[in-house]
């Protein structure tokens, strides 16, 4: 097999999967464009003219500004525990021995492959109202009635903190991988204290990782469904359960296709921006 | 190598505790004998998992997910491996566009390309059919597949091939009793992870599937939103275990980890 510039070979073996994705891919995701752009009457149903009602009514709306700030929010605060305790979660896990590594990778890492809807309804039996845990609490007499946690933006927090872990989790043991063991004990022979390894020798290797797993659990939180579906319930809106209701619900598709395509450039403008910058100052540590 | 201190390994125990407790208590609550949530505290029972036997629309879910995620997930895999095989080895004109057009539905928050795809389904006659979730699932779930097969390619020594066709191999039979050979442990694991990504996946299906054909997970998604109980819970144990005993045989087969980053063991 000879490397020809252009040759028709490499069009042909693309030529399955190119039609497929351009047809069922790009053009559904025009149309969504173009359809936030039409209007929507109780009666008539989607009125196809050019309009930009419902970007103004968004725009203009405190309802939803609300709830996009909510997202925007509950985002954030996930992102930020899953750094706070992922990180040093992956460092200890690089630490460990081979068997009890093994073991573990599988314990923090496999809940990826479990239903997210199974993993939501163990939070809502730990800490729903009539929960395990805050029953318990309530019998110890730590607290006197149950903690508020479905319907709340901390119950939706925690839960998906821990549905997004293993991603942050997985993008720190990564950059782990690449770091030379050699590097770490060179500096705790030239005296350095263990805290001063991790802090000046470990960390400053492993940022792109820790960066670009906070982008990942950052735009999986802010689009996140199933998690907010449940313990949010519809008392608790987020983008991405607002446009399902504007789809199923009220049946305004224009409106919910607008909350849609504000979702995807938001999370798209912050992904690739983030990348590039993770990319251009940390070039030389990526290769 | 300096090993773990004492507060480090509290940190990890409490943090196991973190990830697991969610889990086993799904499955501890669905031994319970009362009739509603509650710890076993007298005696595990299983009519709860009896009574999933009571409610065929579980089952049929669960059917018709295993033949979404077999089927999509063979799809993607057909289109990836000749798409992975012109990355890899063509430099060509769109190249690095059509790589980035395969790998972006990774991007795309999955409530969009659900309502994409009932917006777009329901223009050509396609929604609620089974044919629709097929199409749909093959879309999401082809990343996954296309960048183990990459991975696996990127990963041959092209020599081999080359030793094959001095040996008077033609095309086809070089890259069926070669190539193929060669990527084949991509192929698995990437058709694997795709399997396993179609039958989780809830977000986008919840859009575009009809009370007549639809997925497990957006069955129990949906008896979850009207109420929570004890057969929930016994249906989610039920895919709990399942999914342990496939996420530990990949695990032992591939590592989980090089799986979810893309690496290929050869």
């Amino acid at each position: 097999m000879k490397n020809w510039p252009v040759v028709p070979t490499p069009y042909l073996l693309t030529a399955p999967a190119l039609p497929v994705f351009v047809c069922f891919l790009l053009i559904p995701l025009a149309a969504t464009v173009l359809l936030s752009f039409y209007s929507w009457d109780q009666y008539k149903g989607i009125v196809e003219t050019i309009t930009a009602k419902n970007w103004i009514e968004i725009a203009s709306d405190g309802y939803f500004a609300e709830i996009l700030w909510r997202t925007l929010r509950i985002a954030g605060a996930v992102t930020l525990l899953c750094l706070l305790f992922g990180v040093p979660e992956a460092y200890i896990l690089s630490k460990m021995r081979p068997l009890w590594r093994g073991i573990f990778l599988l314990v923090v890492l496999g809940p990826l492959l479990i239903s997210v809807v199974a993993r939501t309804l163990g939070w809502a039996l730990l800490l729903g109202s009539t929960g395990i845990l805050n029953q318990a609490m309530v019998r110890w007499g730590l607290i006197n009635t149950p903690l508020p946690f479905m319907f709340t933006e901390l119950g939706v927090i925690v839960a998906l903190t821990h549905v997004l872990m293993p991603y942050m989790i997985l993008s720190v043991w990564a950059s782990l991988q690449r770091l030379d063991p050699q590097v770490e004990n060179a500096a705790l022979s030239l005296g350095a204290a263990p805290a001063t390894v991790l802090a000046r020798v470990v960390l400053p290797q492993i940022v792109p990782g820790i960066l670009s797993g906070a982008v990942v659990v950052f735009a999986m939180a802010a689009s996140a469904f199933a998690t907010p579906a449940i313990i949010g319930g519809r008392r608790l809106k987020v983008a991405s359960t607002l446009a399902y209701d504007e789809f199923l619900n009220t049946l305004n598709w224009p409106l919910g296709a607008t909350v849609a395509v504000i979702l995807l450039v938001t999370l798209l403008v912050i992904i690739l921006t983030a990348n590039r910058v993770i990319e251009r100052r940390y070039v030389e540590i990526l290769k | 190598m300096n090993r773990n201190g004492p507060f480090a390994l509290a940190f990890h125990t409490l943090f196991v505790v973190f990830i697991l407790a969610p889990i086993l208590i799904v499955c501890v609550v669905a031994f319970t004998p009362e009739g509603f949530l509650s710890l076993p505290t007298k005696g595990l029972s299983l009519r709860w998992f009896r009574a999933i036997a009571d409610y065929p629309e579980f089952i049929t879910a669960f059917r018709d997910s295993l033949w979404l995620a077999a089927l999509s997930s063979t799809l993607s895999i057909g289109l990836a491996v000749p798409a992975a095989l012109a990355i890899a080895r063509y430099s060509f004109p769109g190249r690095d566009a059509m790589a980035a057009l395969f790998m972006s539905p990774l991007m795309v928050p999955h409530v969009v390309l659900g309502i994409a795809f009932l917006r777009f389904f329901s223009e050509i006659g396609l929604s609620g059919r089974f044919a629709g979730l097929v199409l749909a699932h093959v879309i999401v779930i082809m990343p996954f597949a296309l960048r183990l097969v990459l991975a696996a390619t990127f990963g041959i020594d092209q020599r081999v091939e080359q030793a094959a066709v001095s040996l008077g191999a033609g095309p086809a039979t070089v890259f069926r009793r070669v190539t193929l050979f060669l990527i084949l442990p991509g192929v698995v694991s990437g058709w694997m992870l795709s399997f396993i990504s179609s039958f989780d996946e809830v977000t986008m299906t919840v859009f575009i599937a009809s009370p007549e054909t639809t997925t497990l997970p957006v069955r129990m998604l949906i008896h979850m939103q009207d109420n929570i109980d004890p057969l929930i819970a016994s249906v989610s144990a039920v895919l709990i275990v399942l999914t342990s005993v496939f996420l530990i045989v990949l695990d032992r087969l591939y590592g989980l980890d090089r799986l979810f980053l893309g690496q290929v063991k050869h």
